[in-house]
């Protein structure tokens, strides 16, 4: 991954406190997945932001590397990956995500 | 196309002592993987670890998804006992 394109990404985690790297956008997911992460974050009613991988090809391959992580979407709470769909569902699931959420919003 | 036995075979060469199951239909999987390699690792870095086996499948897109459920020996055995 180019130098540049890591702080592109460090520098999107630094100024939105719940990001999501999906698919489409939160009005019109473009995919399954990406649209059961939107359907948990507006249940929980918090302030995110999404960042469509569709539009911009070189964060949605820098993206995986920059996570270790080879599937889309992608959840960062307070610039820490947190998962992808199946982990969100499970921490929604367990109320720790709605805490995560909530202590990253109140730091 | 790929099959769920292949899937299996790539998870288990990473993790040799685990007990894989996989199910799908060709592009999307479904996998239960239980291995003392995950205990004391979060749920990210036991499926990071699982990916790691999957890296080129899942970058050629030969696999479009995998869900991962990952347990250690006791999380499986307290999950199964009712």
């Amino acid at each position: 991954m180019t130098p540049e394109l890591k702080a592109k990404i460090d520098n999107l985690l630094s100024e939105n406190k719940v990001l999501v790297f999906m698919k489409g956008s939160k009005l019109m997911p473009q995919c399954g997945f990406s649209n059961n992460v939107v359907q948990i974050l507006n249940t929980l009613g918090v302030p995110y932001e999404t960042v469509d991988v569709l539009e911009d090809y070189e964060i949605r391959q820098g993206i995986k590397e920059y996570s270790n992580w080879p599937t889309i979407p992608q959840i960062y709470i307070n610039g820490e990956f947190v998962g992808g769909s199946d982990i969100a569902i499970e921490l929604y699931q367990s109320g720790e995500l709605q805490q995560m959420v909530e202590v990253a919003l109140a730091s | 196309m790929i099959s769920p036995q292949e899937v299996e075979t790539m998870i288990q060469s990473k993790l040799p002592e685990a007990k894989v199951q996989v199910a799908g239909d060709g592009q999307h999987f479904e996998a239960v993987i239980v291995s003392a390699e995950f205990e004391g690792k979060s749920r990210v870095k036991q499926h990071q670890l699982v990916y790691s086996a999957l890296t080129e499948a899942m970058a050629s897109d030969i696999i479009h998804a995998i869900a991962l459920k990952t347990y250690t020996p006791q999380d499986w055995q307290s999950a199964n006992r009712v």
